[in-house]
């Protein structure tokens, strides 16, 4: 039911290049891995659906400023920076 | 040909303080990049987003003014996609339990009132700014900044039903009236408000116009897309549904293959976020919600017994209403309306400012003492201009201006004055008039305008040498 096309789509979607060899082996674990949800069949589905497992809601924040980074500091892990800029890739071909 | 446009309308909600996320200040406008930014706005590892409660609520305001049905359960989902102007490579929004569902508002075409309806409203984290050295298709590269990334914005999607660039214009701004309205919105920061538009022709393919940014924006590129779209069908050629981009400064669409293929956003629920059960604040912003456009033109012309054209202008801008409402204080209402909507409206546009800066330079009090000159023939309608726009331009103090200028209008028994004195030094103008010349009439009275180099009100002046000729 799962084929080696969907495999490649996923690889494509999370951006991985994948292998012959490794989409195969992929195809196999991603299978076992549905294999699982298909549990899911058995059950009421008259359930409500579980949007957090944790049981708390309506958790917020006042909307007051706190002071952040400085640009020295959100830019320290930045392998390329131009002019207080992060530098990213060309987006459009 | 048919044409049939939807619009996704990203309004940012730039009134509140801090981002939807974390507490960094939203107003960076003018900063340098990558100043009003976190951990979390960044999307560093292990950092965590906290809702700012204030945005839930604003965007409530905004779907109940919109006539929406706010839902009591919301909940907020991860939208997957890799592209720089977001760090963590998702963003995140609301799937399928958004603010809320349906609403429209009521624009006024042509052909009368039309509906325009929405399809959903939801809330979501602006991404970061992305810009290019050169132009976007041959830089090599983009530069971005987070300042923006995580500010609260709202999306609102209507239903496709404008028929015309000019039914999306009037949607947008109808849309803009009433966020600033709800004091949510900003419409004068760059990058407030920012529009896909949807159109179609009838027997071509839908095509998407992403980010346009500006209002006039809309109308030029859905005016210059629906033209393509039509081209192409005439030659028997079709349009393919596709995404285009708006080049703003040459007024045109452009192809935009984008690197990431098919869209496949795989969202599912921010497991760092819990469910908002929203019954409560719904309740809480019904209270708080102020009179919109439509209550207040009825009230205008109810309270201060305002024509409906007037009344329709005023309320198109809530500070131009409001400061129509505290010049009426103290002045005869239908004389401060249609003087700030005439003639200070005007200036103001001529200027490119609006009811802010009329605030800072001619307040409602200064506007009201120079009304009262006017209604009490103190000063000249021509005068009153004259102090409108020296207030603008130059600042100062109305009483000084109107002195400095010599703008008091003359008294009366000055003027009767002038008018024997002109009459004694023109014979022959008075003989033509008594000859029933009527130019000759208009010919003394340029003379008294010229003596008090055009102090006189010229109507006023008329009547008077009229009377003065009729009784020899």
């Amino acid at each position: 039911m799962l084929t080696e096309e969907d495999v490649y789509k996923v690889a494509e979607l999370a951006k991985i290049e994948i292998c012959e060899e490794e989409a195969k082996k992929f195809r196999a674990e991603f299978e076992s891995i549905i294999g699982y949800f298909n549990l899911l069949d058995e059950v009421d589905v008259d359930v409500e659906p579980t949007f957090q497992v944790l049981p708390i809601k309506n958790v917020f924040r006042e909307d007051i400023p706190k002071k952040g980074l400085s640009r020295e500091e959100a830019l320290a892990n930045a392998k390329h920076v131009e002019n207080g800029y992060f530098k990213g890739p060309k987006i459009v071909e | 040909m048919d044409v049939i446009i939807g619009l996704e309308v990203h309004v940012q909600l730039n009134k509140l303080k801090t981002k939807m996320f974390c507490p960094c200040s939203i107003d960076y406008h003018g900063d340098e990049p990558n100043t009003h930014v976190c951990p979390i706005c960044l999307g560093m590892p292990g950092a965590m987003p906290v809702l700012n409660k204030e945005a839930v609520k604003a965007g409530i305001k905004v779907a109940l003014a919109l006539n929406a049905e706010v839902q009591p359960f919301m909940v907020f989902d991860r939208k997957n996609y890799f592209y720089p102007d977001l760090p963590k490579g998702f963003q995140i929004s609301q799937y399928d339990h958004p603010l809320a569902w349906g609403g429209y508002l009521t624009i006024e075409t042509d052909e009368g009132e039309k509906k325009i309806t929405l399809k959903r409203i939801h809330m979501e984290e602006d991404p970061g700014k992305l810009s290019y050295k050169g132009s976007i298709t041959t830089a090599k590269y983009s530069l971005i900044d987070y300042n923006r990334s995580g500010v609260p914005l709202l999306e609102i999607v209507t239903e496709p039903v404008m028929n015309s660039p000019k039914e999306a214009r009037l949607f947008l701004n109808k849309l803009r009236i009433i966020l600033e309205y709800l004091d949510v919105f900003d419409g004068n920061l760059e990058g407030a408000m920012r529009v896909d538009a949807n159109v179609s022709v009838k027997g071509g393919g839908r095509v998407e116009i992403k980010n346009i940014s500006s209002f006039k924006g809309v109308e030029k590129a859905l005016t210059y897309e629906i033209t393509r779209q039509k081209n192409l069908i005439r030659m028997g050629r079709t349009v393919k549904r596709e995404t285009r981009h708006f080049d703003e400064a040459n007024n045109i669409t452009v192809s935009l293959r984008s690197k990431e293929e098919e869209q496949d956003y795989r969202y599912f629920p921010e497991p760092d976020l819990v469910p908002i059960y929203a019954e409560e604040l719904i309740e809480e912003v019904k209270q708080i919600l102020p009179e919109m456009p439509e209550e207040k033109r009825e009230r205008f012309k109810k309270q201060y017994g305002l024509s409906d054209s007037f009344a329709k202008v005023l309320v198109m801008d809530i500070k131009m209403a409001n400061y129509f409402e505290d010049v009426a204080k103290v002045v005869n209402p239908k004389l401060a309306a249609s003087w700030i909507v005439d003639v200070l409206r005007g200036e103001l546009n001529y200027r490119s400012k609006d009811f802010t800066f009329a605030y800072e330079k001619l307040k409602p009090e200064e506007m009201a003492k120079l009304l009262n000159y006017f209604e009490n023939g103190d000063i000249t309608e021509k005068g009153v201009v004259e102090v409108i726009r020296t207030k603008l331009d130059k600042g100062g103090n109305v009483d000084k201006i109107i002195e400095s200028k010599g703008l008091f209008a003359i008294p009366k028994e000055e003027i009767e004055r002038l008018c024997i004195e002109i009459i004694e030094k023109n014979k022959k103008a008075v003989e033509d008039y008594y000859a029933g010349k009527k130019q000759a009439l208009n010919f003394l009275v340029g003379q008294v305008m010229k003596a008090t180099r055009g102090r006189a009100d010229p109507g006023e002046t008329a009547k008077i040498m009229r009377i003065i000729l009729d009784k020899k």
